[in-house]
């Protein structure tokens, strides 16, 4: 589904991503495990395409489709999804018409009508409740003053919402208290499917309890210093990056 | 003329940012080109006014002729030459507002064309809950049509073209007219006291809560055309209305000038929460042609207890001069200004309010979002005033700019002027950009880039939208996104 050869990217002129390789089969569910600063993010946004991450060199295949010739929303309308380590607050827009502007925009992109109030309505309200979000804060704008674990929760709120293809959840877990951390595992294992894929970016094993991966990987310093399974991250979390990386 | 009607739809999908500028092609009554007294008669005569409004108008105009156009705006452009234009042009055949059966079919598919409903069966007709206002339709000096006449008249209240309601209530016109902006307040007042061609009238009787929106559309069609209406709104003791003016005009290379004079009355306890959508032509992408625009609207709360409040989304003309302001002189009475500004391209935009704070405990809002993108340029001023014998004024104003690129500007310009210590005014500026941040945020969940700055930008002039009635509150902020097409990427 997504493979990725060689991929340096830079930021404000610096080389953050050195080289980097990793494969995502369809139905797999992947973990990136390393530093502060090792560059998980920039890999992240630069998946997502944003502007100031500058791809120097190597390629992205999604799909069959050269990732890296699309435009950020184009990517997000083939199904690319991005839940935020920051989520960004807009003020005077309600959560819940982000959604829908949202996912309306997503069913243009694949040339379906967009959905009516009323089904719309429907499946907001279901997914909310699946992921223990009151209703009430769909109708705050959004992100603004949320907290920080239901900043995140909102994340996994729009990708409910959205169902996307390849989910890539930048630090989902930090930030969540035990009873929301399961109810956002459970909220991801609720869209595990052969045709689907995640990639979850994490500190932490206890998100990887709950959400347990195929593959383990370590990012270290712009590039993919180990790979492994699940019990990687468990070896991780007893000696430190120091020892494997 | 079917050439360049075709050359016009051509320019008009080139550009695309416009779907009003069309232009309908019908037979009109012009005055002779320029101003001097024998135009100012002709208009009078045309109108079939009684001799003390001919009066009226040439006191307005002698006064016109001493006075000298305002400069102090930071707005820019070419002297206008107030000889190259035609003051007066109006349908023929029509020459007043006849019941909708008699108005011309080219009419009616005009604003049919414009999204405003003019025939009543058609919205009687209509779905549950369709939205049900009744419209008073200028186009170019003339009021074509009124709806709802007979239902509004049930409820007492009269909604009728101010050349009608000359003829049909001369004591409420002759009391009120020009008694908050007086003929002579500015150079642009004094002008179209002299040439006002028409315009809305609407008096709302005591005790009465008007039973459905209140609505004029303003149309310029005709070409070389000034447009200068006069709206007059009482509310009488314990009433209440909502009003909303809306404006478009056909794209054209050369500037017209709209010169508008609203007056607002609310008696003790009455409300009148006066909207506009103002949408005049903005001229094209390098600046060309548009519409100067030039208002004056002032509301008087003069009972106790009264309250005005005014809602603006400007987003077109090339020039927006315009402060819609209140007086507050009864005691307890509330002014309340909530704007949303936008210049895009070459637009500029000098507006904001005035709050005259006269009366005791009286109080008031200001909200006012400016945004700006490509060349635009958008200035908020405004002044608050309290006076020595107001006790206990509270102001509070809250004024955001929002800017799109880097060669656009936003500029604050408020003026407090306090003599009486009891008052506490509050006054809160901010200028911003749309973050890269949100903006990078919103692409990754589908939104086009444009779709993003106009979410952005709604969300960022929600404060106001809210303000709006139900029923144009979309269309609104549809219209905030069609005006900043253009200026990302
Ligand atoms: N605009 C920028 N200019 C220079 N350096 C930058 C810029 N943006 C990010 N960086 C640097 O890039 C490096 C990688 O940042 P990134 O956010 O990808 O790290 P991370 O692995 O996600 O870390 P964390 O675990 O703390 O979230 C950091 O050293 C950061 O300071
Ligand atoms: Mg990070």
């Amino acid at each position: 589904m997504l493979k990725i050869e060689n991929l340096h990217v830079a930021v404000g002129g610096k080389e953050i991503l050195k080289g980097l390789d990793l494969e995502i089969e369809a139905g797999s569910v992947h973990a990136i495990m390393g530093p502060n600063g090792a560059g998980k993010s920039t890999l992240s946004y630069a998946l997502a395409g944003r502007d100031s991450y500058e791809v120097t060199a190597g390629s992205v295949t999604y799909l069959g489709k050269d990732l890296l010739e699309l435009d950020p929303h184009e990517r997000a309308g083939e199904g690319l999804f991005l839940g935020f380590q920051y989520p960004v607050e807009i003020p005077g827009v309600s959560t819940m018409n982000f959604l829908r502007t949202s996912l309306n925009a997503v069913r243009r992109y694949r040339g379906l009508e967009d959905m009516d109030a009323v089904t719309f309505l429907r499946l907001v309200k279901e997914k909310a409740a699946a992921l223990d979000m009151n209703p009430d804060m769909l109708k705050r704008a959004v992100n603004v003053g949320f907290s920080g674990g239901e900043k995140k929760r909102n994340e996994m709120v729009q990708m409910a919402v959205l169902e996307p293809t390849l989910a890539v959840l930048d630090e989902t877990d930090s930030g969540l208290d035990i009873d929301a951390l399961k109810v956002v595992a459970d909220g991801i294992n609720a869209l595990r499917s052969p045709e689907r894929a995640a990639l979850l970016i994490t500190h932490y094993q206890r998100l990887l309890d709950y959400v347990v991966p195929d593959f383990v990987h370590v990012l270290f310093d712009g590039k993919i210093v180990k790979s492994g399974g699940k019990e990687l991250a468990l070896e991780l979390e007893e000696k430190g990056y120091a020892a494997v990386a | 003329m079917a050439v360049t009607a075709e050359a016009r739809k051509k320019v008009q999908d080139a550009t695309g940012e416009y779907k009003y500028g069309f232009y309908t092609d019908i037979e009109s009554d012009f005055a002779p080109k320029g101003l001097n007294e024998d135009i100012v008669r002709f208009i009078s005569a045309k109108k079939e006014e009684p001799v003390w409004l001919l009066d009226w108008r040439l006191k307005a105009y002698r006064g016109w002729l001493k006075m000298i156009e305002p400069t102090w705006a930071k707005l820019h452009y070419p002297p206008i030459d107030f000889q190259d234009a035609y003051y007066y042009a109006a349908p023929k055949k029509k020459d007043g507002p006849k019941s909708l059966d008699e108005v011309d079919p080219d009419l009616l598919e005009t604003y049919k064309k414009l999204g405003i409903p003019l025939r009543e069966q058609e919205v009687l007709a209509g779905v549950a809950g369709a939205p049900k206002y009744a419209v008073d339709a200028v186009f170019d000096s003339v009021s074509v049509a009124t709806t709802f006449k007979k239902e509004l008249k049930k409820a007492g209240v009269i909604f009728m073209a101010i050349s009608e309601a000359v003829k049909e209530h001369p004591d409420l016109v002759k009391k009120y007219l020009g008694s908050v902006v007086p003929m002579r307040d500015n150079f642009y007042s004094a002008l179209n006291a002299a040439v006002f061609s028409d315009g809305t009238f609407v008096y709302i009787p005591k005790g009465v809560r008007c039973p459905m929106e209140l609505s004029t559309y303003f149309r310029i069609n005709a070409e070389n055309t000034g447009q200068f209406e006069r709206t007059l709104v009482i509310a009488n003791e314990g009433s209440y209305v909502s009003y909303l003016e809306g404006c478009t005009a056909p794209m054209r290379d050369e500037n017209q000038l709209h010169a508008a004079v609203v007056e607002l009355i609310a008696l003790d306890d009455a409300e009148i929460k006066y909207s506009t959508v103002q949408n005049w032509y903005p001229g094209d992408k390098d600046g060309k042609g548009g519409i100067y625009n030039f208002v004056t609207k002032r509301g008087l709360c003069k009972g106790r207890n009264s309250k005005i409040s005014w809602t603006q989304v400007e987003t077109g003309s090339a020039i927006t001069w315009k402060y819609p302001s209140c007086v507050l002189s009864g005691d307890g009475s509330i002014g309340e200004f909530y704007s949303v500004a936008i210049t895009n391209n070459h637009q500029q935009a000098d507006t904001g309010t005035k709050m005259i704070h006269i009366g005791k405990n009286t109080r008031s809002t200001i909200i006012s979002k400016g945004i700006s993108a490509g060349l635009g340029q958008n200035t908020y001023r405004g002044l608050v005033r309290v006076l020595a014998g107001a006790e206990n004024v509270r102001n509070y104003t809250q004024c955001d700019s929002l800017l799109l690129g880097d060669r656009c500007g936003a500029h604050t310009v408020p003026y407090i002027e306090v003599k009486n210590p009891t008052a506490q005014i509050e006054h809160e500026a901010t200028t911003s950009k749309i973050s890269e941040d949100q903006l990078f945020y919103c692409l990754q969940r589908g939104l086009s880039e444009e779709e993003a700055v106009a979410l952005i930008v709604n969300g960022f002039c929600k404060e106001v939208m809210q303000h709006l009635p139900m029923e144009f509150a979309v269309e609104a902020q549809k219209l905030l996104g069609i005006s900043l097409e253009g200026s990302v990427g």
